[in-house]
């Protein structure tokens, strides 16, 4: 058998695993910035991986790895099989039909994030224009747009012409300085482009809708983004305006929503409390070599699938 | 797209209200392109904005000429009205009906139809989470509300409802 697709399905294997077990694990909250690279690389990694190890498993061995002997070992089976001769005709067929599935893998991994773009900037364009006919300013957040409600909201639309909107709730709710704590936290989402951090998951979430693994890493990139804003904020607020901000708007619960449509809520629940926890008592973030470690990790899940798919030992 | 431009260039931007979100000196909403277009874009929008508020305050469907005649403090040509109204009625904010040789145009919903739209797109992150929007804090259960509330009691703080 050609080696490099035990290697790979090695790495699909353990990025899932490491995925879960990444879940689950509580470093991240010290350095949600190493973390979440080491979440994209996992998530990167696992893609390569997987299309590679169906892609080498049709592969004939060549010069130039995995993506060239896939090209030919097709081009080999569908000489055989139309012209009748060569290779038995059952191993051409089953090295078409492995090949036909990593090509139908890639190209759904790449559909999903086109969708799920495509989606987001839908979404995004309806929202702003609404916001241009219906929101306006307030000397209470210079810079935000108000819209009148009495349910507390407050978030960023993300993009090349970004918004952030609190809602007149929300206005009500917190003072100058816990808005201020919110704006700050919402202007380190817009200026960092977190958003595109979260798009591949909610993309992975297109392709597998029925994966909790899936659904587990999303929500676990999605706090850690959320993370990485309180720390931005915390360069220009104090942590305990930014915590009771959050513990107010959370609590606020204003009900807006028809109760079904409430059913999803629950990974949501410990999220808040986790970000609370974590700003009033802080730990210290991971020692630089263990971050160095971590960006290692992140940079080896990645080579070694694109490695192996583009050369040959 | 490009004979509109034209056409607002021509009769001169409206100067922008007092109140607009995108007068301040730094754009909330900022765009390409050469000076003139961004501000004629961001002036057209702060024009639909101002016809939709007439036309959300109206209880029967107006002419042109009567939504022209509502907009204080504006002198805008009859055409100007009735091209942002034509808009308006192509993005499905307001609806025309004949009525003899002149349209009369109503918002195709209220106000409040449209906040709701807004509030429920920004608040229900937690069942699609499609990286649309990013949500300051997410909506809880009733229980982790309350767990939330006495936290904040804990810190000395007053929980304000």
């Amino acid at each position: 058998m050609f080696p490099p697709v035990l290697v790979l399905a090695a790495v699909a294997g353990g990025t899932a695993l490491g995925a879960a077990a990444l879940a689950s694990a509580r470093w991240p909250y010290r350095s949600p910035g190493a973390a979440i690279l080491l979440w994209q690389a996992l998530g990167l990694s696992w893609g390569l991986a997987a299309v590679g190890a169906l892609a080498a498993l049709g592969a004939v061995p060549g010069r130039y790895g995995v993506a060239g002997g896939a090209l030919s070992g097709a081009v080999r089976a569908l000489r055989s099989t139309a012209l009748g001769f060569g290779a038995p005709t059952l191993i051409a067929a089953a090295r078409l039909a492995v090949l036909a599935a990593s090509a139908a893998l890639f190209a759904l991994l790449c559909w999903v994030l086109v969708a799920a773009s495509a989606a987001v900037i839908v979404a995004r364009r309806r929202h702003r224009v609404l916001l241009s006919l219906l929101a306006h300013g307030d000397p209470k957040v210079p810079g935000a747009l108000v819209v009148d409600h009495p349910a507390a909201a407050a978030y960023c639309v993300p993009g090349l012409h970004s918004a952030i909107v609190i809602s007149a709730g929300t206005l009500d709710l917190l003072d100058a300085a816990e808005l201020a704590a919110v704006l700050a936290h919402e202007r380190a989402h817009l200026r960092a482009r977190h958003d595109l951090v979260l798009l591949p998951f909610s993309a992975l979430g297109r392709a597998f809708p029925r994966s909790r693994l899936v659904r587990q890493s999303h929500a676990t990139v999605a706090l850690l983004v959320e993370m990485l804003a309180d720390d931005r904020a915390l360069r220009q607020r104090p942590a305990r305006e930014l915590a009771t901000a959050l513990l107010r708007v959370g609590a606020s619960g204003a009900g807006l929503a028809p109760s079904g449509a409430l059913a999803a809520v629950g990974t949501a629940d410990a999220e808040v409390a986790a970000r609370v926890a974590r700003l009033l008592t802080p730990q210290a973030r991971l020692p630089l070599h263990v971050q160095a470690l971590v960006c290692c990790t992140a940079a080896l899940l990645v080579a070694v699938p694109v490695t192996l798919l583009l050369h040959s030992f | 797209m490009g004979y509109q431009h034209v056409q607002l260039l021509k009769v001169g931007c409206p100067v922008s209200a007092p109140g607009c979100p995108f007068a301040p000196a730094e754009p909330v909403f900022s765009c390409f392109g050469s000076e003139v277009r961004v501000t004629c874009v961001n002036r057209l929008g702060e024009l639909e904005r101002a016809i939709m508020d007439v036309l959300w305050d109206s209880t029967e469907p107006l002419t042109v000429r009567q939504v022209g005649l509502r907009l204080i403090n504006r002198d805008l040509a009859h055409t100007t009205v009735m091209t942002v109204l034509d808009r308006l009625a192509k993005k499905g904010f307001a609806r025309r009906q004949r009525d003899g040789r002149a349209w009369r145009y109503q918002a195709a919903a209220n106000r409040e139809a449209y906040v709701t739209e807004l509030m429920l797109h920004a608040l229900d992150q937690t069942g699609d989470r499609s990286a649309a929007l990013a949500s300051f804090a997410r909506r809880v259960s009733d229980s982790e509300a309350e767990v939330l509330r006495r936290a904040l009691e804990s810190l000395g703080e007053l929980p304000r409802d």
